[in-house]
């Protein structure tokens, strides 16, 4: 058996960082410990990205990685960050499952989008492709911890995380999503975390708290 | 050229309706200028539509609007026709009674109204003209909604927003099968114009389900039993002027709309679909006319009298269907022409009657029969211009509701030879039930007029009661006029409504007989009908008797108390009730009604007597129904739990059984 090159061991080391990072998403009840492992998803996010561009010589991953840096390794963090400090959220509740339930729970969806990674795999020719069941399992993690979590704010990196999976995914299967497609999801996820922004205050203002099981009254009674 | 013009004349009636909104709460600009323009554009489409019948062409136009691909197909012609000169002709009326009628403070502004109402009237005309389904389609719902809110005028009742809700739940019910039944007739082509549904194919099971769903669609549409059930709600809720449309007009077009696709885009009808429509237009005119019998809401009863009518024309329909599938084309003629001329006549009638019931509501404050009463004295106007619309409709000579049934009964005698044997026992029954129901007919409107206008007023307000005004009287006395014109040139009619006979059936009715004046549709019999002749010598009778009174009466007047058998304390409310004059046909045909009573105890110092009396058929068809619509919805409605985590579980687990999917697969 040939060694792997660098770059492929590199790149492969990337991948199995942003998944302990989703698991250690999942585990993690503090708020603002919670944006920093997003940062730090971010952060490797882009230097897969920028390793991948620098071994296809792929103009435009250049630009996405440079792209993943600005948006989600700096603005969006910071904007988290202020967030959690004006509304005084530091820690999130107990979760509706406990830790170690929602661990076990995460390892069989891991162990599924590997089985459903393959077909997948067999099918493209990039590099990555080996990736492409982290991608799935990021993805179903972080909405895994949307899921489990009460306070809107988790919710709202447990959705940016997803975006993560979603991004490394394409990535992975087919060196990154054309140029345009890009630049529409991180304007999305932009206006996406701005509006949630104001939502926090509006339900704050309403309900004296950011717990969502207040929003369980909004239900039509009979 | 002729399509053009109506084209122009209902984008004028859209643009008077958007000309309401400029001062919105202007009465007289609304009352006194717009609806009696559109009253004038209404005529004028009439014009144009008579000339295209007369006529006898077919003009097509393409408009560049609508969907990709499928521009707007529109058409005229001569079954178009008729319909657009009943919506033109009985619409000018309205309109102008309209302009009269609507005051500020009853509900919505006049502004809004004159916007929904034209619209209303537009999406009418563009239904008669649409030759391609997606227009018809988008013109049929413009027009259910634009009289959805025309009917919830007064929004603030809760009754009138329920009575909305059904009008609004059968129109869309009946819809969704007119959208099946196109779905049906393009037969593969997947195009939706009408031409490509005529040259389509059909195999016989295919084309029987079309013929199926359009006559469900088009029968909650016109109010066919069991789907009538809107229409005693939505008539008394709306605004007399829109009942007046409603049941005038816009029955009409879903009457046009299945002979549109049971004559014409179906192709050669099969005689045994006529079935349906007879039979259920029967047991309509029979179930109508009984209903009708035992209202006391003026306005409910002239709704169930509605429902009898539409009877009559879809009897007339299924007769058709079965004599032109039989291959009998001269007769099939005859009945086409009987229900063409019964639409008409009912247009003119039924929004006489309906309009007439507006003045009365108007002037009193009334609609229950048990408080009006002796209002001829008062309301002299449209007593005299109803009593014409009333004995029309009772089938009496001279007037027009005669001609319609006088035709559908010859149509019925001469179907002896049809060769169906079970039909053959089927024809006379049928004949006899609509016998039956211009005998109750005119037992229904005996109480109808009697009750209202007859006797003594029943209550001390009455004696306040004014007469129409001026518009509103011009607008009557053109419905009579029409009612009038209708029944006493009858040969004129069916002359210019050969051009559809023609179109649809390859026949027309003959003219046996060799005066202008004298009716004879069916050669070689002895069957004839002589309206001015009949009118002479009525009126002849008339005169002379009063001549002959005059010349021998002593000129002596002594005016004093009817004589009361020395009871000596005769108030006006021991006249004959509504309750009262229905009771003989409520007793003989109890087991059709659901009745409620409250009887007095004998004792009771202040006796009241309260009887309630409901459709059977909503206990046996509809509670059913929405019983398991809302059993269905209460258990979908347990999803909802309001926690956002459970609504991600929902997606999250979604996910995951589609990703299942997609690699077991």
């Amino acid at each position: 058996m040939t060694p792997l090159p660098l770059y492929h061991q590199l790149l492969d080391a990337c991948a199995a960082l942003l998944l302990l990072l989703s698991f250690a998403m999942l585990s993690q009840r503090r708020v603002v410990t919670l944006v920093n492992l997003y940062a730090v998803q971010g952060a490797v996010l882009a230097a897969a990205t920028l390793l991948l561009a620098w071994r296809t010589g792929e103009g435009h991953l250049y630009l996405s990685a440079a792209l993943t840096l600005a948006l989600k390794v700096a603005f969006l963090p910071w904007l988290l960050h202020r967030l959690i400090r004006r509304l005084e959220v530091y820690w999130d509740t107990e979760p509706l499952l406990n830790v170690s339930g929602t661990m076990i729970v995460g390892l069989v969806i891991v162990v599924f989008a590997f089985a459903l990674a393959q077909p997948i795999t067999r099918l493209t020719s990039t590099a990555t492709r080996s990736a492409i069941g982290i991608a799935v399992s990021v993805v179903l993690l972080a909405f895994l911890m949307m899921i489990t979590r009460r306070k809107a704010m988790s919710q709202v990196v447990g959705f940016l995380s997803m975006e993560n999976g979603v991004f490394f995914g394409a990535m992975s299967a087919s060196y990154g999503m054309p140029m345009v497609v890009e630049l529409g999801v991180a304007l999305d996820v932009l206006v996406a975390v701005l509006v949630m922004g104001v939502f926090f205050f509006q339900i704050r203002e309403r309900f004296e708290s950011l717990d969502l099981h207040h929003l369980e009254s909004l239900k039509e009674r009979e | 050229m002729l399509l053009v013009g109506c084209i122009a004349l209902l984008l004028g009636w859209t643009g008077i309706g958007l000309a309401g909104l400029l001062r919105p709460r202007s009465v007289v600009l609304a009352g006194r200028f717009l609806f009696p323009l559109g009253a004038l554009l209404g005529f004028a489409l009439a014009g144009l539509a008579a000339a295209s019948l007369l006529g006898g062409g077919i003009e097509r136009l393409i408009v560049p609007l609508g969907l990709p691909g499928l521009p707007a197909h529109l058409r005229l012609d001569p079954l178009s026709s008729v319909f657009l000169v009943l919506l033109g002709a009985s619409s000018g009326g309205i309109s102008l009674f309209a302009g009269g009628y609507f005051r500020a403070g009853e509900g919505a502004p006049p502004g809004l109204l004159c916007l929904q109402y034209h619209l209303f009237l537009a999406s009418m005309g563009l239904v008669l003209i649409a030759d391609d389904a997606y227009s018809f389609l988008v013109a049929w719902e413009v027009m259910a909604l634009s009289s959805y809110f025309l009917v919830v005028t007064q929004h603030r009742m809760p009754e009138i927003r329920s009575a909305g809700f059904l009008y609004l739940l059968m129109a869309h019910v009946g819809a969704i099968c007119l959208l099946l039944s196109f779905g049906v007739m393009q037969g593969g082509s997947w195009l939706f114009t009408f031409a490509a549904m005529r040259a389509a194919h059909l195999s016989p099971g295919w084309a029987a389900a079309a013929f199926l769903l359009a006559l469900i669609g088009f029968g909650a549409k016109a109010g066919l039993v069991p789907l009538h059930v809107w229409l005693p709600e939505a008539h008394p809720a709306a605004p007399s002027p829109v009942s007046a449309l409603m049941s005038g007009v816009m029955l009409k077009t879903a009457v046009y709309g299945m002979l549109r696709v049971g004559l014409d885009l179906l192709g050669p009808p099969v005689w045994w679909w006529g079935l349906a429509p007879l039979i259920l237009g029967l047991l309509t005119i029979f179930y109508g006319v009984l209903f009708a019998a035992v209202q006391t809401d003026m306005k409910r009863l002239l709704a169930y009298s509605s429902v009898e009518n539409i009877g009559i024309v879809f009897t007339g329909i299924g007769l058709t269907i079965v004599f032109a599938g039989s291959g009998m084309k001269a007769v099939a003629a005859l009945a086409l022409l009987a229900t063409l001329y019964h639409c008409l006549n009912h247009a003119f009638m039924k929004s006489l009657l309906f309009l007439g019931t507006g003045s009365v509501l108007h002037a009193t404050g009334e609609r229950n029969l048990g408080r009006l009463g002796g209002l001829i004295h008062r309301m002299p106007w449209v007593a005299w211009l109803m009593l014409i619309g009333t004995l029309a409709i009772a089938g009496i000579p001279p007037l027009n509701g005669f001609v319609s049934e006088w035709l559908l009964l010859q149509s019925f005698l001469f179907a002896d030879h049809l060769p169906h044997e079970f039909v053959n026992l089927l024809i006379p029954m049928g004949m006899a039930l609509v016998a039956l129901g211009a005998a109750l007919a005119g037992y229904v409107m005996v109480k109808f007029y009697g009750v209202i206008f007859l006797g003594q007023p029943r209550e001390a307000s009455l004696a306040q009661a004014h007469d129409c005004g001026w518009l509103e009287r011009v607008g009557l006395t053109w419905l009579a006029l029409g009612c009038l014109a209708l029944g006493l040139f009858p040969l004129q009619v069916i002359d210019a409504l050969g051009a559809v006979t023609r179109q649809l059936i390859g026949a027309v009715v003959p003219q046996a007989s060799p005066h202008w004046w004298l009716l004879a549709p069916v050669p070689g019999r002895p069957v004839s009908y002589g309206p001015l002749v009949f009118l002479t010598a009525t009126l002849a009778v008339v005169l002379l008797t009063v001549f002959g009174v005059r010349l021998t009466y002593h000129q002596r007047v002594r005016r004093g108390p009817a004589w009361d058998c020395g009871f000596g304390a005769v108030t006006p409310r021991m006249q004959d009730t509504a309750e009262g004059f229905g009771q003989p046909i409520r007793h003989l045909f109890q087991s059709f009604f659901e009745i409620e009573r409250e009887l007095p105890a004998p004792a009771d110092r202040a006796p009241r007597y309260r009887i309630a009396i409901r459709e059977r058929i909503w206990r046996l068809a509809y509670e059913p129904i929405s019983g398991a619509v809302e059993r269905l919805a209460n258990t979908a409605a347990r999803l909802q739990q309001g926690r956002i985590s459970i609504y991600l579980l929902y997606s999250f687990a979604t996910l995951l059984v589609l990703l299942a999917v997609a690699l077991l697969s």
